[in-house]
């Protein structure tokens, strides 16, 4: 015989199914998930190679990386030594890397567990998207906030454009804005462009290779982290 | 009993990581012996009806309420090749995550702790469909249907197949699905009396060989 079963849970929801609980399996605070997306190119990698770079003296670590066909981002994360090995994870999207992020977000989600399983209690984790387009975006049931990337060598006319990840990531960082005189970027224009998209949500125009260029990124992180530590207080 | 389930379990769309993986079809078409849709059909009916098969088998029999851990022993017994099961096992974690969310029961929470870092998903696939109402003969459809729809689904993304001759390749392979997961279903009636090796246990070498070789390729669209 086959029933519906009804059992219920003892605290009433299903430990480690869904990804959006603020707490780990055995109700210890899970670490702050951030997304990073945008088109190939525009400085993903580079900008989480910066903010590990940037934050790993004050600030517990893991990336996961969503390479499409290799694991070339993981790689050069671990060339680069922005962090110790066993504290980054590629995870294999299946030529479909916003479906990854998005709509089945597993193997996205077990890779976090495992980190925190494998590293202890952890602050932070960067999750890279595989390089897309502008509807990429990260279900909240994977990540807290997102970050979407986009260049100014990509095209000024992006923010205008707008879609899902212009309009409506947590924080859009437009970056090499050293290259805009050598690709006829209008810098301007851009900010004006993001600001009419994004219904005052914030966007940082910078170049996240040049010194210092990663601070205004670095910044946000730590206010989101700010507020991620205070609401489990 | 809740036949729609059957839908929400089947559906390509539902989140437990089968996107990312191509059921050997890349592997195939980097070798070469699957080119086209003639190709693709031959590989599908071949997998559907060894690794399909035996999927089904297992499927069936958890669906039918046998004890999940020995069915873990006689998916081990089943597939040869380490890297499907590591593959096998990777699958069941993500959708013994999705189903404990879909629905709730207590058999698919004891097999998230006593296998914390996956179950082989076929045996995870039929304790979803008995904790979802549904029978084993469900389960097996679900599973044998799996085992095919997910190289179609790749090949049409690694070769730019028309969609339209992939999916009536899918719809030619009905009446074998039917036949396997009859079959698959009768085993599993079967096994409470004759224990797992009442099931099926068709192998295909040669998937086996390619999934080792693919999983030893450095630039792959698919985990598997």
């Amino acid at each position: 015989m086959h029933l519906q079963h009804s059992d219920t849970f003892p605290d009433g929801h299903p430990h480690g199914s869904g990804g959006s609980s603020g707490e780990r399996p055995g109700g210890r605070h899970r670490a702050l998930r951030i997304g990073l997306g945008g088109p190939v190119g525009s400085g993903k990698t580079a900008t989480v190679a910066a903010l590990c770079r940037t934050l790993r003296e004050e600030l517990s670590i893991a990336v996961v990386t969503n390479d499409i066909y290799t694991r070339e981002d993981a790689e050069f994360l671990l060339r680069e030594a922005v962090l110790p090995a066993e504290r980054i994870t590629a995870v294999q999207t299946g030529a479909c890397p916003h479906t990854a992020i998005r709509d089945d977000i597993s193997a996205n989600l077990e890779a976090v567990e495992d980190l925190e399983d494998h590293l202890g209690t952890l602050d932070l984790i960067l999750i890279e998207s595989g390089g897309d387009n502008l509807t990429a975006t990260f279900s909240k049931g994977l990540v807290d906030a997102q970050i979407f990337v986009i260049d100014v060598a990509g095209g000024d006319d992006i923010p205008r454009k707008g879609g899902p990840g212009v309009t409506t990531s947590d924080l859009l960082v437009i970056n090499k804005t050293d290259l805009a005189p050598h690709v006829g970027a209008d810098l301007q224009a851009m900010a004006r462009d993001a600001e009419a998209q994004r219904d005052r949500l914030p966007t940082v125009l910078t170049a996240v290779k040049t010194p210092g260029g990663i601070i205004p990124v670095a910044d946000w992180i730590r206010a989101r982290l700010a507020d991620w530590t205070a609401h489990a207080a | 009993m809740n036949r729609a389930a059957l839908l929400v379990l089947a559906d390509g769309r539902f989140p437990a990581g089968g996107h990312a993986h191509s059921g050997g079809a890349e592997e195939a078409v980097t070798a070469g012996r699957v080119r086209d849709v003639a190709g693709l059909e031959e590989f599908c009916r071949g997998r559907l009806h060894t690794s399909g098969l035996v999927a089904a088998g297992l499927a069936a029999a958890a669906a039918a309420g046998y004890e999940p851990l020995l069915l873990e022993e006689a998916a081990d017994a089943r597939t040869a090749s380490p890297a499907l099961r590591h593959t096998s096992r990777r699958l069941g974690r993500q959708l013994l995550r999705a189903a404990r969310s879909a629905w709730p029961c207590a058999e698919l929470e004891a097999l998230a702790a006593a296998r914390p870092r996956g179950a082989h998903q076929p045996v995870v696939l039929g304790l979803a469909a008995r904790c979802a109402g549904l029978m084993p003969l469900d389960a097996a459809y679900a599973a044998a249907y799996e085992s095919i729809g997910g190289p179609v689904t790749a090949t049409v993304r690694l070769l730019r197949l028309d969609p339209f001759d992939a999916t009536a390749v899918l719809a030619r392979l009905a009446a074998d699905l039917d036949h396997v997961a009859a079959a698959a279903a009768e085993a599993a009636q079967r096994i409470h009396a004759d224990g797992p090796a009442a099931l099926p246990a068709g192998s295909a070498p040669l998937l086996d060989i390619a999934a080792e070789q693919h999983a030893t390729r450095a630039a792959r669209l698919f985990a598997s």
